[in-house]
């Protein structure tokens, strides 16, 4: 017996009876017997105790530094009650809300976070939300593919090198062409793009901010997509629209990013949110789950998963997604996170993470270790030229607990000696100068 | 099910009817019966081409996702506009709501379509 | 008090839920062209209308923990309290992505034994716990058998076998990957019929995925001479592993002749589901297919733990970074609980229940196919089919009966299914209260079928408009003014 298997062997003997046989073995009659296995060569069970102990030695195994760093993953502020609401066993152990009337929390929390999410982006709708800002930047390229029935994209090298690696995985076995547009000075470079638009591209692919921290400006961009009919994608961090113009309001077709920002822990790059929101006009080719709002029979409002017939519920080999679930929890997670913080706290906690970034920037810049690399417009994250050893003072902060610099050479050596930091409400004036401090010494 | 005598029918469950060279493509009775409710309806364009045998729209119901084919080619002269905020129209009356018109190319296709009767035993 | 509202219903101009330091750093701004001219319509509420809002919406879920879920094919069982004690340890929550090795030898740590457990217990060589759901394992999966082929140079096979009664993500998933699926039709009792296989099988296969045991729950007898087939006419075996619980420590993939294959660690091994996610989706191949697997590939090298990014033969990226870690921990902590004796009993008990229940029931709800199930098991309906009362309806009724309902209607093959799957973790007990119920409600749908008809009662909203939702779709807030 186990804790997790209640039978007692009166239980085994009844059922067994029942369904008349001699043993559960017989139940397994029909498993050829040259197939049985014996023996799993895995440990043996642990009790809780040792569980216990065991887990705590291998946490302990890893340390946690103070990050400086972002690159994907933004260490900012969890509220505390996020934990104790998403445990919660109705949401953690619920399955997909298939079952309308008894799955009205999860749907009506996935509604609140279509709602904030379209505020954020200004966008007319969302999904429930996506694997991750990568995955959900593929899935748009599939999406624009769709629409426009096209087959070619193309994506700015200013884009994250791991999203633009996932994109290139996706479209290659799907036959879809990526080409890259050239950088120029820290931004997509708009002349190059103009070479390489043509009406077989079914969209461009932005990020704001970029891989560099830079904010991009995208006057103009939209107008020029338009003749050519290509749809203008950008991924965008969900946090800096606190402030920053949002992809509505430049002409995105689709807006999609990692939700991360909105207060999900790190751990160690999963599980994070995707998200992906676009505009009504596209609906219907949209990847993924979307609640709707409809009645009971009797009148009451209730929400429903809807529009469920389009793609691979029903179409299978017509899809243009094989997405079937969501990362609803973390979308649970998300809505918490903006609803405790709401219209003011995440500007307040964005704001600070600008103001401090902007005081380190220019305190690193009075180190001989440092140069600029662009003079541009950034927010939370920007990059720096380094003219010392790289590992050096990343070894140096690490000692005294502090991630960073992320040295962007680690993605491509194209990017030479440029690094990043990142800097979050987190991070407190005091753990900045001490940075400062040290690398000074060195 | 309704299967009225003077069209023309694909075994996908399309009907056609032709009048003075135009042709009216919409879906059967026992179509919209085994979609249930439909709820949307991906139109083609006027000018577009359709080409027999090939998809030319995507009707969505609340269980069910499916293609409609072309019983014959040529150009789209009209479509049902009505169908595009009220696509349960095609529940109300399969054969009343035709979907688009079409200036017929070859009249010659039609002879390989199927007689009402003929549709009637490929639906059992 | 009825706390039906929205959140945006119960915001006030001026209320706060959040604390911040107060600020150390001089305020700076962006250029007004960057910035935007509205403020994003956020709620303003107290932490308090924050718990009671979202503990209301909980109340009108229902978890594993209220009551007895043998929701078919997806494997709710017990999702263990110290799994998740355990993820939330500040020494895997806490850790940036791109901590430099020596500070995460301990989660690499469990990343590696994570795979060569599930190596292990599936019989296939190596593992990558970079997918992130059962469908992007899938994915990745067929990906995996496209990039094997055309590194022989051979592109000419371009098709996937996917039998009529698979999951639908399968034929979903070939068409993402660049493959046209080819279905083969099942025999009576949902096995891969052989001889229709054997006229689909040629040089433009690439593979082919099945569940084993299949959908309807029964063993694929014919396992071994399926792999035979397709390995001699060139193609790969892809397991979708939906139905991994009954077979663990029994009988392995690997050992069937499978080639490629994924698990879904939310349900054969107690991650949480999450209302629809995250879950995990590892991937798995044999030696001659590890070198395909996605990247960052985590290995250990001497006695350290390492990741490379750069493997030559890699199918590429297809996650940001390393999947979904707090899941896997999860996973890892639950095979580490069951250790090897206890998990060939998750196998033994999922499969008696399952025939137990099958056994009880059908004299009132119809069997379609005869004989040993394995963990879960279809039905066509009530056998009594005068009185109208569909599958639905029985579902709906059980909402009354706080049981949550099978899987209904899948798969395709009959048309009133009714999926069947009770997981090891249930009691007799629990089992046969809901045996009872379901012969009550056999017993209804005789004597009132109206009744049955109309239900649910006892639930929060009763049977929805969904045509209206997709004919006028209302997705947010802004919608509804």
């Amino acid at each position: 017996m186990f804790k997790y298997m209640p039978h007692t062997h009166a239980d085994i003997d009844a059922m067994l009876k029942t369904i008349g046989v001699d043993s559960i073995e017989a139940l397994f009659s029909d498993v050829p017997k040259s197939l049985t296995h014996h023996d799993l060569d895995i440990p043996s069970s642990l009790s809780e105790l040792e569980l216990l102990s065991h887990m705590e030695e291998l946490s302990s195994m890893n340390t946690p530094l103070k990050a400086f760093i972002g690159a994907g993953a933004y260490d900012h502020y969890t509220p505390t009650v996020i934990r104790h609401l998403i445990e919660r066993q109705e949401f953690l152990t619920a399955y997909t809300p298939y079952q309308p009337e008894i799955s009205q929390g999860t749907l009506q929390y996935i509604f609140e976070f279509q709602s904030m999410m379209t505020q954020l982006t200004g966008m007319d709708v969302s999904n429930a939300s996506m694997y991750d800002g990568a995955t959900a930047t593929a899935e748009a390229m599939f999406m624009a593919c769709a629409v426009r029935r096209k087959n070619h994209v193309l994506i700015s090298e200013t884009v994250n090198p791991n999203v633009v690696e996932v994109v290139k995985t996706y479209a290659k076995y799907k036959g879809i062409t990526v080409t890259m547009v050239a950088e120029k000075d820290g931004e997509t470079d708009y002349k190059d793009m103009e070479s390489k638009l043509s009406n077989d591209v079914a969209s461009l692919i932005v990020q704001n901010p970029n891989v560099y921290g830079i904010v991009e400006n995208y006057t103009g961009v939209k107008t020029r997509l338009n003749e050519t009919k290509t749809m203008f994608v950008i991924n965008q961090d969900p946090s800096t629209l606190s402030h920053l113009k949002t992809p509505a309001s430049w002409g995105a077709d689709i807006a999609v990013g990692d939700a991360q920002t909105l207060g999900v822990p790190l751990s160690y790059g999963g599980p994070y949110i995707g998200y992906m929101t676009t505009m009504n006009a596209f609906i219907r080719k949209m990847p993924g789950r979307i609640c709707g709002v409809t009645k009971d029979s009797e009148g009451k409002r209730a929400f429903v998963l809807t529009l469920q017939a389009r793609e691979q519920h029903i179409r299978r080999e017509k899809a243009n997604s094989n997405i079937c679930s969501n990362q609803s929890l973390l979308a649970l997670f998300v809505t918490i996170y903006l609803s405790i913080m709401g219209k003011k706290g995440l500007y307040e906690a964005q704001q600070q993470s600008f103001d401090a970034a902007h005081y380190m920037y220019e305190e690193l810049l009075k180190l001989s270790h440092f140069e600029k690399a662009f003079d541009k417009p950034f927010f939370k994250e920007f990059t720096l030229t380094a003219k010392t050893d790289i590992h050096i003072l990343q070894n140096a902060l690490k000692a005294k607990g502090y991630l960073g610099p992320l040295a962007l050479n680690r993605f491509d050596q194209k990017y030479d000696q440029r690094v990043t930091f990142a800097v979050t409400e987190k991070r407190t004036k005091k753990e900045i100068d001490e940075v400062i401090q040290i690398l000074g010494a060195l | 099910m309704k299967v009225p005598k003077d069209l023309y029918y694909l075994e996908t469950h399309e009907w056609v009817k032709v009048e003075d060279g135009f042709a009216y493509i919409g879906i059967t009775d026992h179509a919209q019966h085994s979609l249930g409710e439909i709820v949307f309806i991906e139109l083609p364009e006027e000018n577009d081409t359709v080409t027999k045998g090939t998809e030319f729209a995507a009707i969505e119901s609340v269980k069910a996702a499916s293609d409609i084919n072309a019983p014959v080619s040529g150009v789209i002269v009209m479509v049902n506009e009505d169908l595009e905020d009220s696509p349960e129209l095609l529940n109300e009356d399969p054969y009343e709501n035709w979907i688009i018109k079409v200036e017929l190319e070859d009249e010659s296709e039609l002879s390989s379509l199927l007689s009402a009767d003929e549709y009637i035993d490929a639906c059992e | 008090m009825g706390y039906d509202k929205l959140i945006f219903d119960i915001s006030q101009e001026g209320r706060k839920g959040y604390t911040l330091p107060h600020s150390e750093f001089s305020r700076k701004s962006l250029d007004d062209v960057y910035l935007r001219d509205d403020c994003p319509g956020l709620p303003e509420v107290s932490e308090l209308d924050v718990v009671r809002h979202f503990t209301n919406v909980s109340f009108k879920n229902f978890g594993i923990e209220k009551g007895f879920y043998p929701l078919g094919s997806c494997t709710m069982k017990y999702n263990p309290k110290i799994n998740q004690d355990i993820a939330n340890m500040p020494g895997f929550s806490q850790i940036h992505p791109y901590q430099p090795l020596d500070t995460v030898q301990g989660i690499l740590k469990i990343y590696d034994e994570t795979q060569r457990m599930l190596s292990e217990i599936s019989g296939l060589h190596t593992y990558s716990l970079n997918p992130y759901a059962g469908a992007h394992g899938e994915l990745v999966g067929l990906m995996i058998i496209k990039a094997y082929h055309e590194s022989r140079n051979d592109f000419n096979r371009t098709k996937i076998i996917v039998p009529d009664a698979a999951h639908g993500t399968n034929p979903a998933s070939a068409t993402v990957c660049g493959f046209q699926s080819v279905e083969v039709k099942s025999n009576r009792d949902g096995s891969v019929s052989v001889e229709d296989l054997k006229s689909v099988l040629g040089d433009d296969i690439a593979g082919i995925m099945l569940t084993n045991p299949n959908t309807l729950g029964m063993f694929e007898k014919d396992i071994l001479e399926i792999a035979k087939l397709v390995h001699e006419a060139g193609g790969l075996l892809y397991y979708d592993g939906a139905n991994l619980n009954p077979i663990l420590g029994k009988v392995r993939p690997g050992d069937m002749g499978f080639d490629i294959m994924h698990i879904n660690l939310h349900k054969t091994f107690s991650t949480p589901h999450g209302g629809g996610g995250p879950g995990s989706g590892p991937v798995g191949v044999t030696k001659a297919l590890a070198p395909f697997l996605p990247q960052p590939v985590i290995r250990k090298v001497n006695d350290t733990y390492t990741i490379d990014d750069h493997v030559i033969d890699s199918l590429g990226q297809i996650s940001h970074f390393y999947g979904n870690i707090g899941v896997a921990i999860k996973a890892y902590a639950y095979i580490l609980s069951n250790g090897k004796e206890h998990l060939p009993e998750i196998a033994a008990f999922s499969v008696l229940n399952a025939n137990y229940i099958k056994e009880s029931l059908k004299d009132l709800y119809l069997l379609p196919v005869e004989g040993v199930c394995k963990h879960e098991f279809v039905f066509d309906g009530l056998k009594d089919k005068s009185t109208g009362v569909t599958t639905l309806d029985v579902a709906k009724r059980l909402l009354d009966y706080d049981v949550h309902p099978p899987t209904i209607y899948f798969p395709l093959l009959y048309k009133e299914s009714l999926m069947i799957e009770p997981v090891e973790t249930e009691s007799k007990q629990t089992i046969d209260q809901f045996i009872a119920i379901m012969r009550t409600i056999a017993q209804e749908a005789k004597d009132t079928p109206e009744l049955v008809k109309n239900a649910p009662y006892n639930t929060v909203v009763k049977r929805l408009d969904e045509a209206l939702a997709a004919r006028k779709p209302i997705v947010k807030y802004k919608d509804l003014e």
